[in-house]
């Protein structure tokens, strides 16, 4: 199977080990890779803070970047999202109209993608420890991937799942909103890093790189003891 | 109170409200107990999403069809005696209501619960026109009480004070010396309001939904408060916003249903009144006057636009029950007697952005909203609206900011401007970073490090990796 990789500008620059494990355990299930060159950004920092307009050279950008793909995958339900949301935003252009159209319908979340499209749940990973998963915004409400992150991690050896208290609160990063309104943000990141640390959970399991970056960071910074992962690494595990 | 009561800037209001520890255990603790019930009750009626698609489609109808079901609302209200007064503005409607109440030479006044009624500042122009004006819901009664407090949620006014701050508010100003237990509280409010129905001349309630067919309104409440408004005082005056009009009660039942499944879980709440008209023969009760005032007060121009679906809101407050950053603000944050996501989005377009244009950001567009709303009001779409509206038709954003999204605009549409970009941002970076972290940036990161670690931009960025390890396309 074909898959293009989307690898969002976060995970480019700051997270690449997070990339390089989707790499290899999309490519253990047969996977052939390529990465379109001419990709950056989805477009989602301006567009949420309401440029629009400024938004719409990026996404035309990403569209033609991924013309021929079969399948896009990314590690980032946000981003996912995005991609979603071009037949909406392009829908008065008729020339980007279609195209934003097809790239949003190949388009998967990486959990999305081994679950709903390759049939894997056993990714064969083992990590030991007690872990506990924060559901994104973007990924369980707009995109509606709630399950296969969750089905994924239950078939991880070793791994002991622990429900996070009130996880379906947003962990206040929201983009441009984590400095714009950053009192606001800090209460909700230290109520998210604070629920984590009370499940007593050695890892904290994200699917979208904004989200760990806020919490992570938050935790770092606040001395508090938990590791934060991108559920690609967790499936990239073998120790 | 008008919809805007505050004079402080955003900023300064949300920073008091969050070092209000009592305020934030209460907001809290009521989240986590309405969420629960909330599913509950939608789980029970079963077919949840269809329930919600109905009420979408039976609110989106009212509003296409506006004009006809208001004008045969206000038929039939005439026909069975009762008068009906369209008011375009707040001032307007309060002028009028004023002007009966002197008419009938009301000088007691009792409320049942209704935010328009604040909206259009009614209490004020009463009381300036002499007349004593009585809240009656357990919630407006106790910030009617405490010096006119300011509502912080649609359903539950009050919800911001715990049992011992009401406790103390009533010692202090209703003589009141008994425990915080609720009923204790409760039996208080009720022995001095029960004297104040009896003597009022005048009640004023709101209204949940009218019935175009009928020419009925209908109060949904759990104390029986606004049964009293309406039965015992000679006039009454209803006051509604000039979207809540149902055409039947075959769809009032769907959105009764949804309302008081959303807003606190239950699948009726204790009292669910129609009434129509004035005492008519025969009947043991009810007042001898009905007014019913509709109020526009800038409903008509949100019609047509892309925020036409704000419109279809019941007033539930179950995305205020939700919301993650009400969650820790408050009510009294936004400013605005409408809170939450509703009131993010309902607030600008009535008050108009001068007031209120801080309150579509205070948002993570995070859906949790959009999901709850039992008539599928798109609200994260339109506070997303709202932002577009804000920088590309006001022109309203700050320069720095939109030079930073027209450079964004053009660095992330060329994967070479953006290589380019990220190298010299790596390189300008690494004096500051320290065991692959960055505490304290520059320029624009120093907002993000105040409170976080920033992390340093990688050795090798992914996509070197995957040239160097198996080739580019």
């Amino acid at each position: 199977m074909k898959v293009s990789l989307f690898i969002t500008c976060l995970v480019d620059m700051f997270y690449a080990d997070a990339g390089k494990d989707m790499v290899e355990v999309l490519e253990r299930q047969g996977c052939e890779l390529s990465f379109p060159k001419g990709q950056v950004c989805c477009g989602q920092p301006a567009y949420n803070s309401g440029y629009v307009e400024n938004s719409k050279s990026a996404m035309k950008n990403m569209i033609k970047t991924f013309d021929g793909a079969e399948f896009v995958v990314t590690p980032s339900g946000s981003c996912a999202t995005m991609f979603k949301m071009y037949p909406e935003v392009f829908k008065d252009d008729p020339q980007w109209r279609t195209k934003a159209q097809e790239l949003a319908d190949k388009t998967y979340e990486f959990t999305e993608f081994l679950v709903d499209v390759l049939k894997v749940e056993n990714v064969g990973a083992k990590l030991s420890g007690k872990a506990t998963y924060h559901p994104s915004c973007h990924m369980t409400r707009l995109l509606g991937v709630k399950e296969a992150p969750k089905k994924l991690l239950e078939q991880v050896e070793g791994l002991e799942m622990v429900p996070l208290p009130n996880a379906h609160n947003c962990c206040g990063f929201g983009g441009t909103f984590s400095v714009k309104m950053g009192d606001i943000s800090e209460q909700m990141v230290d109520e998210k890093v604070n629920s984590a640390i009370e499940t007593e959970a050695d890892y904290l399991i994200g699917a979208d790189c904004g989200c760990l970056m806020n919490i992570g960071g938050r935790a770092e910074r606040t001395g508090k003891p938990i590791r934060v992962m991108h559920i690609a690494q967790v499936l990239n595990s073998h120790e | 109170m008008a919809m805007k009561f505050s004079t402080k800037n955003f900023t300064d209001r949300t920073k008091d409200n969050i070092s209000d520890d009592f305020m934030r255990k209460a907001v809290a603790g009521a989240q986590e107990r309405l969420h629960g019930r909330r599913l509950d009750a939608a789980e029970e009626l079963g077919n949840w999403e269809e329930w919600r698609s109905h009420g979408e489609e039976i609110r989106q109808h009212v509003l296409e069809n506006l004009d006809f079901y208001l004008h045969q609302l206000s038929e039939n209200v005439a026909e069975r005696g009762g008068r009906v007064f369209f008011a375009k503005t707040a001032e307007e409607a309060s002028v009028y209501i004023r002007d009966v109440v002197e008419k009938k030479e009301g000088k007691k006044v009792v409320k049942s619960k209704s935010m328009v009624t604040e909206e259009i500042n009614l209490n004020s122009v009463l009381e300036e026109a002499g007349c004593e004006v009585i809240e009656t819901d357990l919630g407006e009664y106790i910030l009617q009480v405490d010096d006119h407090d300011p509502p912080s949620h649609i359903v539950a006014p009050a919800l911001h004070k715990n049992r011992d701050q009401i406790r103390d508010v009533f010692a202090e100003k209703l003589d009141y010396n008994k425990t915080s237990k609720p009923e204790e509280l409760a039996l208080h409010a009720r022995e001095k309001l029960r004297k104040e129905f009896l003597a009022a001349d005048i009640g004023i309630t709101g209204c949940n939904f009218a019935i175009a067919e009928t020419g009925s309104i209908s109060l949904v409440t759990n104390e029986g408060n606004a049964r009293l408004v309406s039965a015992l005082p000679k006039t009454q005056i209803t006051v509604m916003g000039m979207e809540r009009v149902v055409p039947s009660f075959e769809e009032f039942e769907v959105l009764v249903s949804l309302l008081t499944r959303s807003a606190v879980g239950q699948k009726l709440t204790s009292y669910v009144t129609a009434l129509t008209g004035p005492r008519g023969e025969g009947d043991v009760d009810g007042p001898e006057e009905f007014h019913l005032v509709i109020v526009d007060n800038g409903r008509s121009e949100i019609l047509g636009t892309e925020f036409q679906s704000v419109l279809q809101c019941i007033r539930c407050a179950a995305c205020v029950n939700v919301c993650p950053v009400y969650r820790h603000i408050g009510g009294h944050s936004y400013g605005s007697i409408y809170s939450g996501p509703i009131g993010a989005v309902l607030s600008p377009l009535l008050g108009g952005y001068d007031d209120f244009k801080e309150l579509p950001y205070a948002s993570t567009l995070c859906g949790a909203c959009t999901d709850a709303c039992p008539v599928k009001i798109p609200l994260h779409e339109l506070l997303h609206q709202h932002r577009q509206v804000i920088v590309e038709e006001e022109g309203r954003a700050p320069i720095s900011e939109r030079l930073a999204m027209k450079a964004f605009g053009i660095g992330a549409s060329s994967n070479p401007l953006y290589s380019m970009g990220a190298k010299v941002a790596s390189t300008a970076m690494r004096p500051l970073t320290k065991n692959d972290r960055i505490s304290k940036g520059p320029g624009p990161l120093k907002e993000w490090t105040d409170l976080r670690e920033f992390p340093a931009v990688g050795n090798q960025r992914f996509r070197d990796w995957f040239y160097d390890q198996k080739g580019g396309k």
